[in-house]
């Protein structure tokens, strides 16, 4: 056999049929199910007189919608009630598995299959929600998929899919001090673009990834879809099974001896085919701050807001022009004389244990700049649990941060989370997308390490130097 | 869904580049457990002021666009979420194809399942039917999918390309897990049991 991929022996080893054509059918291991994207899929089992065909395979929670605060009353939001009452009901009609607003176990869709140990190595896992290639951290192929193919997997565990082409973003050298799993992923982005993943299933490679923490590379990962890939991974290792060791959902005992001679085999072969290939050096990484309204907008700490009049193309150019008039910015403005009104800290791609240890231990001791509103957003209950048994919480509200509960919250704020217009607001999460975090806000990507030091200062600061 | 054949419309232009699905379908209208009656919202940031009244700058609030059936825009078209509220808010609007240089890949496979035609054309041909879709009402657009064409109002001609199984799908209207069951039913028993001496920790 010709030397293979990560992805290419994943997507190998899933293919139930293929057509001459290309088009194939892949089965799908893990599905995780959330309220938003669901209820239309579920409407359409019930009307054809379907069933989930493998509920085991199928985990659902609550996230997009719940509210941050005290839900032990019940949920004020009409709407949002409707569609999460509407989530119970389906995961007791169909059989499947559901952590609901009170379970301990609720969270963040893309943090709590890999909380559980549903997420494994080597899997096909897919849901209606574009995050999940968080998920490819642990050497799993993982994408989004929109709600007719949420309703195909829950009626035939399988989903109809072309091969996507192969990328590797190789990361060499060793990360500075201060510069993080965030800062990585958003220069990639910023180096290929929004859709320079298009059709492409990335693999992260190289020292700086092997040596981020899992939690690291589901940042990387996470952000793979604001790059235009469907999917990221990374191959599995000893710091993945021990991430993994004793989770619930996990293998133990002899299964899990079986699981990891498979799971030595996830990796890419030497000489297999790449259809493209980048580098960076991660010791040239500065902390990196977006200006615009798309993903791709970035810029170190140090660097000023640049200047739409460099770009020739007349389309890109008006676009810029358009961000930044959104963003209440002028070209040249220095990055660090920005004043923020929010801080968010939370989401996907920043709301698990390692990120609030981080928080915690920058501002231990300070107080958040009175001209701030800054919260933080555990990514699950069990992240909540373990950082209050930590006692992270007590140092974050001692600083002035607001201490929530679970879920997606001013990510994308669906719940009563949200900016109010013109509100600047320096975030962990993944998107400045033009009303992403409320209508008219403004919304700066960063790690969790500069939103903690933006919170302090009132403005962003270059971490290297603070403190 | 409805089949797609051939679409003889009105062609709004939308001259921004990475259209993400935040921008034609906001959050606010996700908490449906519908797929239908997300027409109201369909770009609503850009479409209505903050005080709810139209933005008349906006395309689609424009006379000539009103009853537009398809969108010219910017590169990139539908990056972001995965939420196929983004095809059903088109769709319940009145849009049936997208044209555009590039798709993201989620919103791309979202519009095969519902009925909606995106068009992936070049640079050059974008340029061209801008022109023709800023003359509004007065030049229609007829997207040929059989023939995997574009025809301007001026006789002008753009071919694009499609893959054979997605344009026999739109062609057809059939839904995809009918077709599944149905053909592959016992190819995935299979595959389960197999599967499952192969990895049977899963």
């Amino acid at each position: 056999m010709p030397p293979r991929t990560l992805y290419d022996k994943i997507w190998d080893d899933h293919v139930v049929d293929t057509q001459p054509d290309g088009t194939s059918l892949l089965y799908i291991d893990r599905h995780l199910v959330h309220e938003v994207t669901s209820p239309q899929a579920f409407e359409g089992l019930r009307v054809a007189g379907r069933k989930v065909r493998a509920p085991a395979k199928t985990l659902a929670v609550v996230d997009h919608n719940v509210p941050t605060s005290d839900r032990s009353k019940g949920i004020d939001d009409p709407e949002a009630a409707t569609q999460i009452a509407t989530l119970a009901q389906n995961a007791k009609d169909f059989g499947v598995l559901y952590f609901n607003e009170r379970d301990v176990r609720q969270g963040i869709v893309h943090i709590i299959g890999p909380e559980q140990g549903f997420t494994l190595p080597g899997t096909t896992i897919v849901c209606g929600d574009s995050h999940t290639s968080t998920h490819g951290a642990f050497g799993a192929l993982a994408h989004g998929i929109g709600t007719s193919e949420v309703e195909h997997v829950l009626a035939t565990q399988t989903l109809v899919q072309k091969k996507a082409r192969n990328m590797r973003v190789t990361v060499d050298g060793a990360l500075p001090p201060g510069v993080t799993a965030k800062d990585i992923i958003l220069a990639i982005i910023g180096e290929i673009g929004t859709a320079g993943g298009t059709g492409h299933v990335i693999e992260y490679a190289g020292e700086a990834i092997r040596a981020l923490s899992v939690e690291g590379r589901m940042t990387v990962c996470n952000m793979s879809i604001e790059g235009g890939a469907r999917a990221g991974m990374v191959a599995p290792d000893d710091k993945v099974y021990a991430y993994l060791d004793g989770r619930p959902m996990a293998p133990k005992g002899e299964a899990l001896a079986a699981a990891r001679r498979f799971w030595d085999t996830l990796h890419t072969d030497d000489g297999a085919h790449f259809d493209a290939e980048i580098r960076l050096d991660a010791a040239a990484l500065p902390p990196i701050v977006t200006w615009g309204t798309s993903p791709e907008d970035v810029i170190s700490v140090t660097g000023q807001v640049p200047d739409p009049e460099q770009i020739a193309d007349e389309a890109k150019r008006l676009s810029k022009h358009r961000a930044l008039e959104y963003m209440g910015l002028t070209a040249g403005t220095r990055i660090t004389d920005i004043a923020l009104d929010r801080v968010f800290i939370g989401s996907c791609t920043n709301g698990r244990i390692e990120d609030l240890r981080e928080v915690a231990r920058l501002v231990e001791g300070k107080k958040v700049n009175p001209n701030v509103n800054a919260m933080v957003v555990p990514g699950s209950g069990l992240v909540k649990v373990q950082a209050e048994a930590e006692g992270l919480d007590k140092i974050l509200v001692a600083a002035g941060f607001d201490w929530r509960e679970p879920g997606c919250s001013m990510c994308l704020a669906m719940n009563a989370d949200r900016l109010s217009p013109q509100e600047r607001c320096a975030s962990t999460s993944n998107r400045n997308f033009e009303g992403r975090q409320g209508f008219k806000g403004r919304t700066h990507l960063v790690s969790p390490a500069m939103a903690a030091a933006a919170a302090i200062e009132g403005h962003f600061v270059d971490i290297r130097t603070w403190g | 869904m409805d089949k797609f054949t051939t679409l003889t419309g009105v062609a709004a232009p939308l001259e921004i580049v990475n259209v993400d699905t935040d921008m034609i379908i906001p959050k606010q209208y996700l908490k449906t457990i519908k797929r239908t009656g997300l027409g109201t919202g369909l770009f609503s940031e850009m479409r209505y002021k903050e005080d709810g009244s139209e933005n008349p700058d906006f395309v689609l609030n424009q006379p000539a666009y009103r009853k537009a059936q398809i969108i010219v825009a910017g590169d990139n078209f539908g990056c972001g979420s995965s939420r196929e509220h983004a095809p059903w808010a088109l769709l319940d609007f009145g849009i049936r194809c997208v044209i555009s240089t590039s798709f993201a890949d989620i919103f791309y496979n979202n519009c095969f399942n519902n009925g909606i035609l995106p068009v992936a054309v070049s640079q050059e041909d974008l340029y061209k039917l801008f022109d023709d879709a800023k003359r509004g009402a007065n030049a229609t657009l007829t997207i040929d999918l059989e023939a995997q064409e574009i025809r301007g109002p001026d006789g002008g001609v753009v071919r694009f390309d499609i893959d054979p199984q997605r344009k026999a799908k739109l062609l057809s209207g059939l839904d995809d897990i009918g077709v599944t069951t149905k053909e592959k039913g016992p190819a995935i028993d299979t595959y389960e049991r197999q599967a499952a001496e192969r990895r049977p920790w899963l």
